[in-house]
């Protein structure tokens, strides 16, 4: 079962099985949606562009370039908190490549009353769905509330802002001097601290009551590490503030998972109360997704081989021994190809001929 | 040990570049040999030096096969990677401006004829300035463009103006001023920290000496 399986698909079995284990539910949504739904929340998606077709009614759809806009759209507000898996193909534009792909992708989302163990449960689930793919990641976790505070302080708006948020998003400190140079000087020095200030908590949290970040942001983030710290996992945390995702969805608690052998992140996340807010909900949020068109580059060597063993026969063979044969050559879970003549660039361990009712192995050079 | 990957764009610029960081304390004396060899190891020190385009830079950032590299912000500005932006180097410093023939008159009521090499760059840039432009992509040689009225105005990078003078141009606006920039993966800056912002350090004070 293992062996018919890709190395993405193995990782998904085992990430939908954590999550299940934690009472989510599979989460099944069609393959389109009308176009409205992405176009109105756009620079919530990844990237903006999205594969369009009219329907026989003349609306116009989508394929789907994100899960989460669906889910939050079925979601009802009501009591306790509904947790649910997805696994599914997205289209969309992906990273360096800037054409369209269609991309696997799994992931939770958790809404309704969150409150610290449903965000503490989703970095956990993070955490461990990152040490499903290798045991060498690091969950980077950063507090909107905090990078806020100290950008509203720097007292701009609209573009300056967006250009300001750009900076933080690429450790980018020169530029930043350089758009805040009207700017109050000490809040600027606050802000090129906390985007310096990045690394395991136990370095981060003390310094970040230094630079007086908003105490109660703080208290949140060393509440959080500590508990995943007490489940085994601290040492895959990071504090870092160039996780910043769009302000206008995302609240609160940010994160971004990255593995090694992997040039970009394999994971992304946070508290999205503001999306839930313009969708009309009054429901809490936090989710994550796993991108799995980046795991191929892990996968390592395929298979060596394409068949274990290739079954040479004639014209005259009766088909009833030939099958007879390749039954029994595969018996032991082997693959067998029968071939009148070894096919160019096949790969095989065994080559072997049907003759009467005997396999008899032919050398090879 | 993993090493650290770099790239530096070949040419002049690599020249000097790589003289900053073997200064600070990055050296890999290999590379100053004269040989068509492309990648050079210092395993000492856990450092791998590659050359490529410079255009080039960025997608190896990007794509994780360099951890980092230095690319000019034109670049970094025109193909947009998603990569850490980490540090000014302020070596080869020039602008990105618009230029046109000495007796051009723009008129605003017509569409601008924009010759570039840097599409997106230019395209950006008169977006911000809510101008109707047509965009004319080259791939070299764009002063020429408005001298045989292929296009109005190109936008393109000035170090000194002597090419603009020589084909009876000039600068009309400075859309950007470019230097070169120390850039990191994302993901390679987590897994080599240490190593990349002891780099970045290293580099930084080189910068504020050469300022002061």
């Amino acid at each position: 079962m293992q062996s018919v399986m890709k190395y993405e698909e193995r990782i998904v079995f085992a990430l939908r099985e954590q999550y299940r284990r934690y009472g989510y539910q599979q989460f099944k949504m069609r393959k389109f949606e009308e176009y409205d739904l992405y176009a109105r929340n756009k620079d919530f998606l990844v990237s903006d562009n999205i594969i369009t077709f009219t329907d026989l009614n003349g609306a116009l759809m989508a394929l789907k370039p994100d899960v989460t806009l669906s889910i939050v759209r079925s979601s009802r507000d009501g009591a306790g908190v509904q947790k649910v898996y997805y696994n599914e193909n997205v289209y969309r534009v992906s990273g360096a490549s800037k054409s369209f792909r269609e991309i696997m992708q799994t992931g939770i989302e958790c809404i309704g009353d969150v409150d610290d163990y449903c965000i503490a449960e989703t970095l956990m689930l993070a955490v461990e769905s990152l040490r499903t793919i290798s045991p060498d990641c690091v969950l980077e976790l950063s507090h909107l509330d905090i990078v806020s505070a100290l950008v509203d302080a720097l007292g701009t708006e609209g573009a300056a802002r967006r250009e300001i948020l750009r900076c933080i998003g690429e450790k980018n400190l020169h530029e930043l001097d350089a758009l805040c140079a009207g700017c109050d000087g000490a809040a600027l020095q606050r802000l090129k601290a906390l985007v310096r200030t990045s690394g395991a908590p136990d370095a981060v949290l003390p310094a970040l009551r230094e630079l007086g970040c908003p105490s109660a942001a703080v208290a949140q983030l060393e509440n959080l590490t500590r508990s995943l710290e007490a489940m085994g996992l601290g040492q895959y945390l990071r504090i870092d503030f160039s996780v910043v995702n769009d302000m206008n969805y995302y609240n609160g608690i940010v994160f971004k998972g990255f593995v090694s052998g992997v040039p970009s992140g394999v994971l992304s996340g946070g508290q999205y109360d503001k999306l839930m807010r313009k969708m009309r909900r009054s429901a809490r949020a936090i989710g994550f997704a796993v991108y799995l068109d980046m795991l191929e580059r892990l996968a390592g060597e395929g298979e060596a081989v394409d068949v274990d063993t290739v079954l040479l026969y004639d014209a005259g063979t009766p088909a009833a021994a030939l099958l007879r044969a390749v039954q029994a050559l595969s018996d032991g879970g082997q693959s067998v190809s029968a071939q009148r003549a070894v096919p160019e660039k096949l790969r095989f361990r065994r080559l072997c001929a049907l003759v009467g009712d005997e396999v008899k192995d032919i050398e090879t050079a | 040990m993993k090493l650290l990957n770099i790239a530096l764009p070949k040419g002049r610029l690599g020249d000097k570049v790589y003289g900053m960081f073997a200064a600070a304390g990055f050296e890999c004396p290999d590379i100053l040999e004269e040989n068509r060899k492309l990648v050079f190891e210092n395993p000492a020190l856990g450092l791998r030096y590659f050359w490529v385009k410079p255009s080039d830079v960025a997608v190896y950032v990007e794509r994780g096969a360099a951890d980092v590299g230095v690319a000019g912000k034109d670049i970094l500005l025109e193909y947009t990677p998603d990569v850490y932006e980490l540090l000014d180097l302020k070596v080869g410093k020039c602008r990105m401006a618009v230029a046109s023939k000495h007796d051009f008159y723009d008129d605003q009521r017509r569409t601008l004829h924009v010759a570039t090499k840097f599409t997106k760059i230019a395209s950006d840039y008169y977006a911000s300035l809510g101008r109707d432009i047509d965009i004319i992509h080259l791939n070299g040689s764009v002063e020429i463009a408005p001298i045989l009225g292929l296009s109005d105005v190109i936008v393109d990078i000035v170090e000194t103006g002597r090419t603009l003078q020589e084909n009876h141009l000039e600068v009309r606006e400075t859309v950007v001023p470019i230097s070169a920039r120390l850039i990191a993966n994302k993901a390679s800056y987590e897994f080599k920290r240490e190593m990349i912002d002891r780099l970045r350090e290293g580099l930084a004070k080189l910068v504020e000496e050469a300022e002061a």
